[in-house]
């Protein structure tokens, strides 16, 4: 039997898988991907209270579904911009890697 | 929804959502994220949002992936030289990570609500676009205008940051 806290583990894993990816990788396009996996895990536990909580003609609540309608937007115009950056940063600096960029490194 | 499917899927979505951390090389990377999105859009879909599904499979594997391997391709980036690593970030990193599962491991099974199980849809026929969609432009008009104007800003700034001179 498939109850909430499966979903809520699976989505605190791939909050967890993302959570690593951006503190271990070096790559700045791996550690944007793994921005990526952190947003898509909120996502998943927002549907999986979404459809927990049944309104009273039995329907989920699609509050939590607009919500992560918004989410999505939100992060499709984060990657455009983030990427443009990137791109910028390749022009000026011919690097993806963290460690070459510490300019601003106290 | 089958508990054999859900972990089927589970099993694909966290599986190449490692393999996105695991790769040396981006395009490898940039594709298990798609296998990961399809995933992760099939539990969506068996959570009964199918419109979520859906978006997610539209925006995410169709539009935001081939932005992530246009750049990939545009950088000309190969398989990462390996550098030497510095210990002490790899092992913090690991157990930052490992000790917030376990905090979110603790706090779901001491949420009584975790172990029920999800109960059954009413009678009425599911029709999620169309409830979505009257949320969207009812209650939610105002957010709905105002990401609209975010996309456009972003759509401009992604113009000017892609200009050849920043002034």
């Amino acid at each position: 039997m498939v109850t909430l806290g499966h979903y809520l583990i699976v989505s605190g894993l791939l909050f967890t898988i993302g959570f690593a990816g951006v503190l271990l990788r070096r790559n700045i396009i791996i550690i944007f991907m793994s921005l990526e996996l952190m947003l898509n895990a909120a996502n998943l536990s927002l549907v999986a209270f979404s459809r927990f909580r049944l309104d009273a003609a039995g329907m989920p609540n699609y509050n939590a579904q607009v919500f992560v309608f918004f989410i999505i937007t939100v992060a499709a115009a984060e990657v455009a911009v983030g990427l443009a950056i990137i791109v910028a940063l390749y022009r000026a600096r011919q690097t993806t890697h963290v460690e070459d960029v510490s300019s601003l490194k106290f | 929804m089958p508990s054999f499917l859900f972990w089927l899927f589970a099993f694909v979505m966290l599986g190449f959502g490692a393999a996105v951390v695991i790769n040396r090389n981006p395009i490898a990377s940039a594709l298990s994220l798609v296998l990961c999105f399809m995933g992760l859009s099939a539990l969506f879909m068996s959570l009964d949002a199918f419109f979520i599904g859906i978006i997610q499979v539209l925006v995410y594997a169709g539009a935001v992936m081939v932005l992530f391997l246009f750049i990939i391709m545009l950088l000309d980036l190969r398989a990462e030289t390996r550098r030497k690593t510095n210990v002490v970030a790899v092992v913090g990193g690991s157990a930052v990570a490992l000790a917030f599962f376990l905090q979110v491991y603790f706090v779901v099974g001491q949420l009584s609500a975790a172990k029920e199980p999800f109960p059954p849809l009413g009678p009425s026929k599911m029709d999620d676009v169309r409830n979505v969609g009257l949320l969207l432009f009812s209650n939610y008009t105002l957010p709905f205008q105002i990401i609209g104007v975010l996309v456009l800003v972003a759509t401009i700034g992604v113009i000017v940051l892609s200009k050849r001179e920043l002034r």
